[in-house]
């Protein structure tokens, strides 16, 4: 007979043992926890500097210039172009009027000259959004105290003209409407060039490739392409989109340069197709996932009915696929939409404050606008990155929703076969 | 009296009773287009392997430009403790001490959580709490990395500044942005840990939990163990993405190489060193931009290795469970 070598004493370890138990129990929740919450801090972070309290000094007041009670910003174009003449001096009026005639300035514009020129505005102070709203009274205080001229603001950087309007170098003027179309512009070009490659490259790898050295090469290939850090795709798409093929990018080859002296190879174009090889990998490998879901006796069906094998697959296989392809796909896209690496890489443009025009426009992209936006000293421009940064998550969030639409949508009908 | 033989009037056996118009289709491939689409697919699949050729040619025929360069030696580049492009100096140490750095603090973060939440997620927590959990990690995966560089500049810098004082904890900090890292990599480790986790057989658990061990006895003296190359290929995975992470640290960890250990200090990585100078206004041929050719091929070659070695881990794996 065995003898333990140690005699087992249950009942003094098993209290031992459980308390362990549940201490660690509650560790790995805590872990999860942790994880939760960074989130949260993160959102509420974004969402904190999105609108707030802030304390403006202007040269001129602002109440001082509105016409019959009503304030300057709301006055029309005309309006504002007299309160402009009646406060500046006769020849610097004339030199704007030189500059660009005050008949085709936008209301817009001219309420710009106003700021820039009569009300002069310098932030003394800003306050995130909770301060705002919980400590008014001390914030108050503190600027009797520390700033008596200046007027305290309540300021939502995130409005619906933010979304709407061009960038500009005012914080408060400037908008992301020209990112937005930028980021749209590139993306649609990955999409229109990973698409068709990713699918086609994931048929053929579940389709039709045997189980060769070659095909192994590419398998294996793909999965290390996946694992390869976006900045070198940035690198990469640098080196032979804008540089080797810059005649083609800057649309040099098909006569559509608008201005030859600065025209070069950082466009639109070759940002979108730089993006497009980054997110290949993930699309060959979710769609090769949704075609491997396919059961096989739709497969024998079609080629039992005498189908080819293009046949079966595209009037069986495909079908069946296609809403795990598109989930995959949306996915993959939506992680192209948020880089910036690359982007930064290419040359993505610092300021751009006119609409893309095509595929050989330069570019900016709202993930660019936000890390410029955030590398600046300035709190404003972190109000404007976090604005931006609530935009391109809801842009995102609608970008997977749709993949989950689809997916519920479809996926039930799939299930069913 | 010959008679001429009946002709069948059903086809038995061979084709040799087939209609000629038929058997001709049958013979010649029937749709021409097909062998255009195979030939489609195959190139679209081979295209990966031109991509990866692409990546591995423009870095090394750059970086020879860089390397020919008589101000540069390969040696004083490996083993240099000094990068300032103005006076000569091209050391990527400083560059790779800080990537390290920031590495080494991200994995800090990300593995003990990662692993404790994939410990949470699969042997402990209930259907309902999987399911409310689970999407809100994948949330956290899909936030693109320049938030969260805008995360570790505007809130997790303040708070280490807040807790350790303004003096010891510079503005820009290879701290701040490692921590966020280990954030931002977290959902990774977690998932591929639960992944190997739950790829373990129910009745080893059985078995382990029928000879008397507690739950945790079971998850941590069984369940981790038979799923530990997968927790490490997570592991490994997680460091190569750290490595690879770029706007978080160009963002938090400050500009300007400086070869140093504290963490508390700015010192630049080598992808926050390829994301500034890209943003200057260098001209094509000068050394300081055919520099960050260089630098990521070192990015490149770090990073590949780590896949290679996780994949082969994955894969040895998968075969012994099987």
């Amino acid at each position: 007979m065995i003898e333990p070598r140690h005699p087992l004493r249950f009942e003094g370890h098993l209290g031992r043992r459980q308390r362990l138990g549940q201490a660690m129990t509650s560790i790995f929740f805590l872990s999860t926890l942790i994880g939760v919450l960074a989130l949260s801090a993160l959102l509420y972070n974004v969402l904190n500097q999105t609108a707030g309290l802030r304390a403006v000094e202007y040269k001129n007041d602002p109440t001082a210039l509105a016409v019959d009670g009503v304030a300057v910003e709301d006055l029309s174009r005309e309006q504002m172009v007299a309160v402009l003449q009646a406060n500046v001096t006769r020849g610097a009026f004339n030199k704007l009027e030189d500059e660009k005639p005050f008949r085709q300035r936008s209301r817009e514009e001219v309420y710009g000259l106003i700021v820039e020129r009569l009300l002069k505005p310098k932030v003394v102070e800003n306050w995130s959004l909770v301060d705002s709203l919980t400590k008014r009274s001390e914030i108050e205080a503190f600027v009797a105290a520390e700033a008596p001229g200046a007027r305290l603001e309540f300021v939502s950087w995130l409005t619906p003209e933010f979304v709407s309007r061009p960038q500009s170098s005012e914080p408060l003027r400037a908008g992301v409407r020209t990112a937005i179309l930028g980021s749209l512009l590139t993306i649609s070009i990955t999409i229109v060039v990973s698409f068709p490659i990713g699918v086609g490259a994931a048929i053929y790898l579940e389709e039709y490739a045997r189980d060769n050295a070659l095909n192994r090469l590419i398998r294996t290939n793909i999965n290390n392409l996946a694992g390869v850090p976006s900045i070198i795709y940035g690198i990469l798409g640098l080196a032979i989109f804008v540089r080797a093929m810059e005649p083609v990018m800057s649309g040099a080859v098909f006569g559509l340069v608008e201005d030859p002296t600065t025209a070069n190879g950082r466009t639109i174009l070759a940002a979108g197709l730089a993006l497009a090889l980054l997110v290949l990998p993930l699309v060959i490998i979710n769609a090769q996932e949704a075609l491997r879901a396919v059961p096989d006796s739709l497969r024998q069906a079609g080629l039992g009915l005498g189908g080819t094998k293009w046949q079966t697959i595209w009037s069986h296989v495909l079908p069946t696929a296609l809403p795990g392809v598109l989930t995959g796909t949306i996915l993959a896209v939506s992680r192209a939409f948020g880089e910036t690496a690359p982007l930064v890489v290419i040359g993505a443009s610092t300021y751009i404050s006119r609409d893309p025009s095509g595929l050989f426009s330069k570019f900016t992209a709202l993930p660019i606008q936000i890390y410029q936006w955030t590398s600046r000293p300035q709190s404003e421009f972190w109000n404007l990155a976090a604005a931006s940064i609530v935009v391109l998550l809801a842009l995102l969030l609608a970008l997977n929703a749709a993949a989950v639409l689809l997916r519920n949508r479809y996926g039930r009908q799939a299930e069913q076969l | 009296m010959e008679q001429a033989p009946a002709r069948p009037l059903v086809a038995g056996g061979g084709s040799s009773g087939t209609p000629p118009r038929l058997a001709a289709a049958l013979g010649r491939s029937p749709r021409v287009g097909e062998g255009f689409i195979q030939a489609f697919l195959f190139v679209s699949a081979a295209l990966s392997i031109l991509i990866t050729l692409g990546i591995v040619v423009v870095l090394v025929s750059e970086s020879r430009l860089f390397f020919a360069d008589p101000e540069v030696s390969i040696v004083e580049f490996l083993t240099g403790t000094k990068w300032q492009p103005h006076i000569g100096q091209f050391g990527i140490l400083p560059l790779l001490t800080s990537t390290l750095m920031t590495s080494a603090i991200a994995m800090t973060v990300a593995l003990p959580l990662g692993i404790g939440v994939a410990i949470y997620l699969s042997e402990y927590a209930s259907r309902r709490a999987r399911g409310f959990l689970k999407p809100l990690l994948e949330v956290l995966a899909g936030i693109p990395t320049v938030v969260f560089g805008y995360f570790a500049l505007t809130f997790m810098t303040p708070l280490l500044r807040s807790v350790l004082g303004r003096d010891t904890v510079e503005i820009y900090n290879v701290a701040s942005a490692g921590i966020v890292i280990g954030i931002l990599i977290l959902p990774l480790v977690s998932s591929m840990s639960e992944d190997a986790l739950s790829a373990v057989p129910r009745s080893l658990r059985e078995a382990g939990l029928a000879m008397g061990s507690t739950k945790l006895e079971t998850a941590v003296q069984i369940v981790v163990p038979a799923a530990f190359s997968g927790i490490m290929a997570a592991f490994i995975v997680g460091i190569s993405r750290a490595i690879g992470e770029t706007m978080v640290v160009a963002l938090a960890a400050g500009a300007g190489p400086s070869f140093t250990l504290n963490p508390f200090r700015g010192a630049e990585t080598m992808t926050g060193h390829i994301v500034r100078i890209s943003t200057g206004d260098l001209s094509y041929d000068s050394i300081d931009y055919n520099s960050i050719f260089a630098i990521a091929l070192a990015l490149f070659f770090m990073t590949l290795t780590l896949n290679v070695i996780s994949q082969a881990i994955v894969r040895r794996y998968r075969e012994k469970v099987e």
